[in-house]
């Protein structure tokens, strides 16, 4: 079996950052070599010891026919031992929020509460099957209706369905309702308009909705033009999908004109609300004018990224549209009790088998418990105050594109630093030799060369004073040593790694070496 | 607001560096009209015991201590110990997305290892990071297959699950892409071929079956691929019990599967989080949605893993995208690969025929009892069949409550023509007892059915 | 970067030869350095029509995804099947690595397009140099 060897790294050995060098926060670590868990295979280990059948043998040849497999899949044998060095091996490979800051703009990078995994685990909740008969689910579905009322609550909007299994699903679910709401008034109506500013996701949901997307041009400050608006607003228009506070970290302060414009012709104001966390508890996108909006639990309310999801995207809605929310709806019996209602003439039908990514309303729900209204407004002012101590502790060396105040995030651009040939990725690759995740590079796309920030209210005034010391750092080297930074990262396990390859020849799974 | 690291001091001199005197400043850019000058009305904070106690009462009113034959989509499966402690490891849990490769070669080696058993369970050539779930995967695999074809019409078995069939018309009735269902046959409860190749049209980009499919009954795949290939119509297998890859041939005839992973060591809270996942043939890679890891070198030569053909995503295509996908079931299908780990090549064999073995058992037992009988019973199965009863499914499932056993799922809603029919799954977490005892309150039906 | 002067190109960077009625397309080398690592080219099918100013196919870097624009009218008859397999090739030399060949419609379209000297000028422009 082929083994990896690890040459040692050149720049490891010669560079600037020799091992066990503190620098900011960290020392170089070494890490194990794991090879494939393919490449640890050999016939007949095994980690898996099955009971004794209590039944007879079926003779699984005469059931199946034609459809029995012969060849048993090739999967990896394995001992216990084995799969946990192989899987830790390779969890140290990773950097986590439990190891540091995770400053990632729009992806809202907070603390995950070890509770929050506890209590999903929780025997009568974790194996429940979604057939069970009402009567004995009622504990799943008091969850669900606690959770709904209270994101109800903070969105100040009238209705919800947790089906949605993620931000873009819920994105795709709330077009949908507008996309009913305007069949129903006998016209389905033709396009959405999506700012320049806007997640990517944003224009591809309408796409798959059937709308044409219409690109609207942020003005000078990157907020919405609404006078530019209010020109492209026709009879066509069946939404603005708009993110507030802005992927550059900005409240539309004039969002009770932008809704009016919209209103005025018929549209509805879709809200993505992937910034939620700079809002809760101090304002609710119900009562600026939002029509219908996603949230992410992963984001907002603390439910862990694990590596690329699972998410979970709840849309909430004004009144109009609740008639047209996915099947089924949670409702309450006249006993008490609760029970789903199939029975929706109207909805838009369903976006996911079952109910939606449950285990993730129990995470977000006991969030919201452990914080309680002040915890959650507490939560959202020190979200931006991390923020705006980012800013007025790097304005002075990094290029700040768009002057108006923050919210929850702030964005830079490397105007400065490409002067000297360094760009934003190269940064964001520096800054991990000092112990940080990088930011979010080159979005949102009407920055060139944005640097997005999004601390969270989870780092203290230790880790961020440390991050700043390391930009500051980072901004000395890119005048000094710009090679240092262009090269970077130099003290991580693998350094750059050959993208252009990947695409050109696709390996896309392991093969055995003949 | 344990999860908040500032005293009062910090944030103080933090407010001071801003140049403000209070948070709430900062909040100035919202007209005073919008802004919330009151408590959110949520429960007020809770200690951490008082939460897990608000959840084990929220349990308490579940079933607990039942025997349960429900499976539909949803299978109970024993999770080995080792996947919660590995999953729950802070390095995977709480890390994002692998954009950044350098700092997150582990999630994304885990997830070429997922890609490689996926491709070696279903024959396909490439697989996906993973979808959202076993239905919205079956939808997206739909559109997929009309970027491919440049066809709009599908085709559709009565015999895949009814909620994944209803997800895939909420997907393509908003695109106005056309949709037929094809019925099954009475005797065999598998897809009529027939009624199939009568519905594929010139403008059919696929046929889209579930096998096993939501009666249990593996379907004839080679048939099936034959009828849709002779027409230029792609085959997309839907998979949604992936425990019948142990013992079911593989659906190498497809072009596209579409498969449902929670079997594999995901517990079934309450319908999800579950692992879709995407596996085709090379040729249709860049039409595939989803993220993909590759393998490749690093600048000194060592292996390493990216992100890759990523130009398909919305990120970057935008609304020319193949899908809006960004958030899939990392996590979940990490759990899927450890699972796969520890029962590996001879285990999940030998899992699949306790499976078998465990379901053939049951039917055999509950078939035997006066009044009911096995409905496809001559049709190759895995570990779930439908059982026809004279007795109403709702006052004989009330019987079985009485019991603590929760029989098989009352499939009237659905498939009205069949009757007082239901659909029983046995995994190998069912024991004979359980079968025993709900045959003999089977038998001890009321006389006025 | 110089212009080979025998060719007329687009100001969305593409270049073309021609030879007779047929016109040989790929991109300049200021695009494909602009661009970065090219992984992929998606072409047209021999036959297919193209009309000048509008898309014929794309081509693709590790994180970007640019339109290739026909600066002509008329048929494809032949495309670079190599690029399938090697889109470096578009790197390596970009005035070598054609895309298509194209039958015009109508060879006055080929002298409304820019000299090497007009697209020079032009791209000095795009840079602010």
């Amino acid at each position: 079996m082929a083994t990896e060897t690890l040459k040692p790294s050149a720049t490891l050995a010669s560079g600037p950052t020799p091992r066990n060098t503190t620098l900011g926060k960290v020392r170089t670590h070494p890490t194990q070599n794991e090879g494939l868990i393919f490449e640890k295979s050999s016939p007949g280990k095994r980690a898996v010891k099955l009971p004794p059948l209590d039944v007879p043998e079926a003779d699984a040849e005469r059931i199946l026919g034609d459809s029995f497999r012969a060849e048993p899949a090739p999967l990896p044998e394995v001992s216990e031992i084995e799969i946990i060095r192989h899987f830790t091996r390779l969890s140290t490979w990773n950097y986590a929020i439990d190891l540091g800051m995770y400053p990632l703009g729009s992806c809202t990078m907070k603390y995950n509460p070890r509770v929050n995994e506890f209590i999903a685990r929780i025997e009568g909740l974790a194996e429940a099957h979604p057939y069970q008969p009402e009567s004995l689910a009622q504990g799943s579905l008091e969850v669900v209706s606690l959770l709904e009322q209270c994101l109800i609550e903070i969105t100040g909007m009238d209705a919800i369905t947790l089906q949605p299994a993620a931000g873009a699903h819920g994105e795709f679910t709330g077009i949908l309702l507008v996309r009913a709401y305007h069949e129903s008034r006998g016209n389905a109506r033709r396009k959405v308009i999506v700012p320049d500013s806007a997640h990517g996701t944003n224009p591809a949901t309408a796409a798959i909705c059937g709308y044409e997307v219409q690109n609207l041009k942020s003005n000078a400050l990157g907020m919405v033009d609404v006078a530019e608006l209010e020109r492209i607003v026709d009879e066509d228009t069946a939404a603005l999908m708009l993110t507030n506070p802005s992927t550059i970290g900005v409240f539309e302060s004039e969002i009770h004109k932008i809704a009016d414009v919209l209103h005025a012709k018929g549209a509805l104001l879709y809200m993505d609300g992937a910034n939620m966390n700079a809002l809760v508890g101090k304002a609710r996108p119900g009562d600026f004018g939002v029509d219908v909006m996603h949230l992410n639990l992963h984001k907002t309310f603390s439910t862990p990224h694990g590596g690329g999801g699972p998410g979970s995207g709840p849309v909430a809605c004004k009144a109009i549209l609740e008639p047209f929310l996915p099947t089924p709806v949670l409702a309450r019996k006249a006993d008490g009790s609760f029970g789903w209602n199939f029975d929706r003439p109207q909805s838009v039908g369903r976006v996911r088998a079952f109910y939606g990514n449950y285990g993730m309303f129990l995470r977000a729900l006991a969030y919201i418990l452990a914080n309680g209204p002040d915890g959650l407004r507490q939560t959202t002012e020190d979200a931006v105050l991390n923020a705006n101590y980012i800013r007025a502790s790097l304005e002075d060396l990094y290029e700040l594109p768009y002057k108006t105040a923050s919210m929850h995030e702030v964005v830079f651009s490397d105007r400065r630093q490409a002067q000297r040939g360094v760009k934003t990725g190269d940064i964001a690759k520096r800054i991990i030799d000092y112990g940080f995740h990088p930011f979010t590079v080159s979005f949102p796309m009407i920055v060139s060369g944005a640097l997005m920030i999004e601390p969270t209210e989870s780092e203290s005034k230790e880790e961020l004073d440390l991050f700043i010391a390391a930009m500051r750092a980072i901004a000395s080297e890119v005048e000094e040593t710009p090679e240092l930074v262009k090269n970077a990262p130099h003290s991580t396990r693998v350094s750059r790694l050959d993208e252009a390859t990947a695409a050109r020849k696709p390996v896309l799974r392991w093969r055995p070496v003949e | 607001m344990r999860y908040l690291p500032k005293s009062p001091a910090e944030r103080r001199a933090m407010l001071d560096r801003v140049g403000v005197t209070s948070a709430d400043e900062l909040f100035h850019v919202i007209p005073e009209e919008y802004r919330l000058r009151r408590d959110l009305a949520v429960p007020p904070q809770m200690g951490e015991s008082e939460i897990i106690d608000h959840f084990r009462q929220a349990a308490a009113k579940n079933a607990v201590g039942y025997a349960s034959f429900l499976g539909a989509g949803c299978y109970r499966h024993y999770r080995p110990v080792v996947i919660d402690s590995l999953v729950q490891r802070g390095e995977f849990l709480t890390s994002y997305t692998p954009y950044q490769a350098e700092i997150t070669q582990g999630t994304l080696q885990a997830i070429f290892e997922f890609q490689t058993m996926i491709c070696e369970l279903t024959g396909m050539d490439v697989a996906n990071a993973s979808m959202y779930d076993g239905s919205t995967g079956a939808a997206e695999s739909i559109m997929m297959a009309t970027r491919i074809t440049g066809r709009s019409h599908s085709v559709v078995a009565s015999t895949v699950h009814p909620e994944y069939r209803e997800v895939m018309s909420t997907y393509a009735q908003h695109q106005g892409l056309p949709s037929s269902t094809v019925g099954y046959d009475a005797k065999s409860g598998r897809i009529n071929l027939d009624l199939l190749d009568a519905a594929i049209t010139s403008d059919t980009a696929c046929v889209l079956v579930q096998s096993p499919n939501f009666f249990g009954v593996v379907e004839d795949i080679p048939a099936i691929a034959a009828i849709a290939h002779a027409k230029g119509a792609l085959l997309i297998v839907s998979i949604a019990e992936a425990i019948s890859l142990g013992i079911v041939r593989p659906p190498v005839e497809a072009d596209i599967v579409s498969m449902e992973a929670q079997s594999f060591g995901v517990a079934l809270s309450y319908g999800g989080p579950y692992c879709g996942v995407i596996a085709t043939k090379d040729r249709f890679i860049r039409q595939m949605p989803g993220r993909l890891v590759g393998e490749t070198r690093d600048a000194d030569g060592n292996r390493g893993f990216v992100l890759t053909l990523a130009t398909r995503e919305q990120h970057i295509r935008r609304e020319k995208a193949t899908s809006n996908i960004c958030t899939n079931q990392a996590l979940v299908a990490l759990m899927a690969t450890v699972y796969l780990t520890v029962y590996g090549k001879e285990g999940l064999r030998e899992l699949a025929r306790q499976n078998l073995a465990k379901a053939d058992f049951a039917a055999k037992t509950l078939a035997s009892q006066p009044g009911t009988r096995q409905l496809f019973a001559t049709s190759p199965r895995f570990n779930e069949f439908v059982l026809f009863t004279e007795e109403a499914p709702a006052t004989l499932n009330a019987r079985l409550l009485d019991q603590k056993i929760i029989g098989g799922l009352d499939l009237s809603r659905w498939y009205p023509e069949l009757g007082h029919a239901t659909l029983w799954c046995a995994t190998e977490l069912n024991t004979r007892a359980q079968m025993e005892a709900a045959a003999s309150t089977l038998a001890c039906a009321p006389v006025e059915a | 970067m110089a212009c080979p002067t025998h060719l007329r190109y687009t100001k969305e960077h593409e270049w073309i030869e021609l030879d007779g009625n047929l016109g040989t397309v790929g991109i300049t080398d200021y695009a494909q350095s602009t661009l970065g690592d090219i992984v992929f080219v998606d072409l047209p099918k021999v036959g297919d029509p193209v009309t000048a100013n509008q898309t014929f196919g794309s081509v693709e870097s590790v994180k970007a995804v640019s339109d290739l624009y026909s600066p002509v009218s008329g048929k494809v008859t032949e495309i670079n099947a190599e690029l399938a397999t090697s889109p470096d090739k578009v790197n390596e030399d970009a005035y070598a690595a054609w895309m298509i060949k194209v039958e015009l419609a109508d060879t006055a379209q080929y002298n409304a397009l820019l000299s090497a000297a007009d697209y020079e000028a032009f791209i000095a422009e795009e840079t602010g140099k």
